[in-house]
């Protein structure tokens, strides 16, 4: 009946997660019960879990990535703990089998859970107001991305509390991953939580592909398209042509693991260097997929606080996607010491220097942005200042393992660990949190608070240098990863500074989560009356702050790069239209919760061999989409009174506070629009 | 969907797809092309040695003639979007098949060596 789940599945006798599912269970009873208190739940399912508006799945999408570095964050200082205690005859706290699962987890999360979540929010939020669209392209596809991502989320936290998680690192590689080696179901996990949402970011990435080559405003040619824009485009090409790769791989997995096949098998004709080659494939697009927009974010941010038009424009799109096509082109280096000759090594090593050459570019034009510039010191900026020097570092390790010959020494090390967590958060995590600063008032219509938000730049900075430092000279000195236990006492006081490290950043998120808190207190201070609080120059910026749902009231005409910034000096950037017209609007759909939650289901029974619950899965995914599809009350237009009373609001608001001389009918120019 | 009626401002209309002629001339020659393909096999005209690259010549044309009439591809404006997404994605298939099949035989050559026979020992 229930396969090969048994009540033994729940690991009752490790103390450690059994605290941790107390905890849990207290914290979502309490916050289901604080929901239904305040009789929220109707707001929560029909303003935010069924919307299809771009900017709340956004937000949606950021909250889980935050919630998820929690978890990621539980597991590395867990590892980190572990590590300064288990030298010599100390065995530490946790025992092996626990301790590999907890290095995959923090992986798997990270990327999977945290940072895909988190730029593809970003790009959720930013990209229809950039281009001056209303909504993406296929806003209930959007929806469904969303879901599919959460029933992966609530796949894998599931893996903690019944049965395990996979304990194979990161990527699974066979023939640790196969049945024969992996008997459990933490590798099943695995595969059906990143298969579901793989499927959401491949949806997710046509969507934005679409909706950036079809939507943007009238006169927006390509070369007129803001950097992030840009970026996001190649990411989303990126994603598109990578994320299949992983999902024949997984599928391959998935076919040895449950159909007895042998395509990564040592016995039998399996090659398990196919699979890493495969992983690989996706790997090294995908280390671009989150970097690539956090490098839009930061252009973004660094023209806008040095009051200039970004440096070398035309370079940094060219760079851009320059990295989406040499980022297919050196995905070997991550297999150096596989058994490749020396014309293969030679090949993706050189490839894998070049690829620094585009980013070297991109560096060079922010540092040119700022030259000369009135930098603002704001969180964003102090974020992205951090970025530049702390990339540089990761940037130069990475070229450094380039070369085969000494990737041969390094390989898998902690040196190795050091240098791609030098770029992971020095890039990616910088990058998202800079951008939350910079976005976050286009949310919520009010600024993050300034102070805890350099509180807690400052503690990552210094944080991320004390807890990683040490792991290049311990890779140095020998030190492999992933390693519970080690007799060498010579590397503990290294691992001690490590974790002392760890504790700081552990600082700096707590205060990135006081800085929310306190700036959801201090809302109506932190009011941002004007849509344009840091002098934007993208489109984003000339609606109001929040956002209203259709974006714009008129949408924008384009006819250079910055055209929001050249309004505001020319004096038209708030013109009010002779009249407003109807607009046309997506309505909210449930269907994606609940193929969501089919999908968990299917998951879920798929790990266990519940065939019959499957069997549900399955039926209840394709059913809520045939009901989608026989839908035909899926949009509605707003009336043209409506729009006028909400754009005669904001003009309200900005005149209060002296934002606008001018909210004359508009001229000749406008009336084209 | 819902978004759709505001996409084709700034293009003019269609450009990228099919008039009924485009899609009638496709078919034609798509249908002349299989009978073609068939009738080199079939019909016993065709040299047997001829067969296979007969059939190949076919197939290449068969995709060309898909290509063209029925994915849009070519390079008046409104097709150079459909034609640059079809040599991307064709780019990125040759870089994972060929890249694929250079690394796995390289590793092969040098890591599958044949277990070398048992030395004898004095």
């Amino acid at each position: 009946m229930f396969g090969k789940l048994t009540l033994s599945a729940i690991p009752f006798d490790q103390p450690i997660i059994m605290g941790t599912l107390l905890v849990v269970m207290l914290g979502g009873a309490s916050v289901f019960g604080y929901v239904t208190w305040q009789r929220k739940w109707a707001y929560l399912w029909s303003e935010w879990f069924t919307t299809v508006d771009h900017k709340k799945i956004g937000v949606m999408y950021i909250i889980m990535a935050l919630v998820m570095l929690l978890r990621g964050f539980a597991d590395a200082i867990m590892m980190r703990t572990q590590q300064a205690m288990a030298s010599a005859d100390a065995a530490g706290y946790l025992p092996p089998h626990h301790y590999d699962q907890i290095f995959t987890a923090h992986g798997d999360i990270m990327i999977f859970f945290m940072a895909m979540p988190f730029i593809t929010g970003l790009m959720n939020l930013v990209v229809p107001l950039q281009i001056g669209a209303r909504d993406v392209a296929y806003p209930f596809l959007n929806s469904l991305s969303f879901w599919l991502t959460a029933g992966g989320v609530v796949l894998i936290m599931a893996s903690l509390f019944i049965g395990d998680f996979a304990a194979t690192g990161w990527l699974a590689y066979p023939p640790l991953s196969e049945l024969k080696f992996s008997p459990g179901v933490g590798v099943d996990y695995y595969i059906w939580s990143l298969q579901l949402s793989g499927l959401g970011t491949t949806l997710s990435g046509i969507n934005f592909i679409v909706t950036i080559l079809k939507m943007r405003a009238p006169g927006m040619t390509l070369m007129k398209m803001p950097v992030f824009t840009w970026t996001a485009l190649v990411t989303n090409i990126l994603i598109v042509a990578a994320f299949p790769v992983l999902t024949v791989a997984l599928a391959l997995l998935g076919a040895d693991r449950y159909l007895g096949m042998h395509f990564f098998t040592n016995d039998a004709g399996g090659n398990a260097m196919m699979y890493v080659n495969l992983i690989w494939i996706w790997g090294h697009p995908e280390v671009y997929i989150l970097i690539l927009p956090c490098f839009g974010a930061y252009s973004e941010i660094i023209a806008t606080f040095s009051g200039k038009p970004l440096f070398g424009y035309k370079s940094m799109v060219y760079a851009t996607a320059a990295i989406g096509v040499l980022s297919f082109l050196v995905w070997l280096h991550h297999f150096f010491t596989m058994g490749s000759g020396a014309s293969v090594n030679a090949f993706f090593g050189i490839m894998t220097m070049i690829i620094s050459v585009p980013t070297g570019v991109k560096l060079f034009n922010w540092l040119f942005t700022m030259f000369r510039g009135r930098v603002r010191f704001t969180v964003p900026v102090l974020w992205t200042i951090g970025f530049m020097v702390t990339f540089v570092i990761g940037g130069v390790t990475g070229v450094l393992m380039a070369v085969p010959g000494a990737d041969f020494v390094l390989h898998n090390s902690l040196f190795l660990i050091a240098h791609f967590h030098n770029t992971i958060i020095g890039g990616v995590v910088f990058g998202c949190l800079a951008a939350m600063n910079y976005w976050f008032p286009k949310a919520f219509g009010f600024k993050l608070a300034e102070r805890w938000g350099k509180a807690s730049f400052w503690c990552w900075l210094v944080g991320f240098y004390v807890a990683f430092m040490p792991l290049y000279i311990l890779g140095l000195k020998g030190m492999t990863r992933r390693m519970n236990h080690y007799a060498n006492p010579d590397w503990q006081p290294y691992l001690i500074v490590a974790l002392i490290g760890a504790v700081i950043i552990l600082f700096g998120i707590f205060f990135t989560v006081l800085q929310l808190y306190v700036s959801v207190r201090d809302r109506v201070t932190l009011r941002d009356p004007s849509g344009d609080p840091w002098g934007g120059r993208t489109l984003e910026w000339s609606t109001s702050s929040p956002a209203p749902f259709y974006n714009f009231a008129v949408l924008p005409q384009v006819r250079e790069l910055d055209q929001f910034w050249t309004d505001k000096q020319d004096g038209v950037a708030y013109m009010r239209p002779n009249r407003y017209e109807d607009i046309h609007m997506p309505r909210n759909t449930g269907v994606g919760v609940f193929m969501g939650l089919f999908g968990v289901v299917l998951g879920f029974a798929l790990v266990w061999h519940i065939w019959w619950m499957a069997a549900l899965g399955l039926a209840g995914m394709v059913g809520s989409f045939l009901v989608r599809v026989y839908d035909r009350d899926t949009d509605y237009w707003v009336p043209a009174a409506e729009v006028e009373r909400i754009e005669r609001a904001r003009l309200m608001r900005m005149q209060k506070v002296g934002m606008v001389g001018v909210a004359t009918p508009a001229n000749d120019e406008q009336q084209a629009a | 969907m819902a978004a759709s009626s505001h996409v084709s401002h700034d293009h003019g209309h269609d450009e990228g797809h099919g008039s009924l002629k485009s899609y009638i001339v496709g078919f034609g020659l798509s249908v002349l092309l299989t009978l073609a393909s068939f009738g080199t096999v079939m019909s016993g005209v065709v040299p047997h040695h001829l067969m296979l690259p007969g059939i190949v010549v076919f197939a290449v044309a068969q995709l060309l003639v898909q290509l063209v009439f029925f994915l849009h591809m070519g390079t008046s404006p409104g097709k150079q979007g459909n034609l640059a997404i079809m040599l991307f994605t064709l780019l990125i298939l040759a870089i994972v098949v060929v890249g694929s099949l250079w690394v796995l035989h390289n590793m092969n050559v040098n890591m599958m060596h044949p277990a070398l026979p048992q030395v004898p020992t004095e």
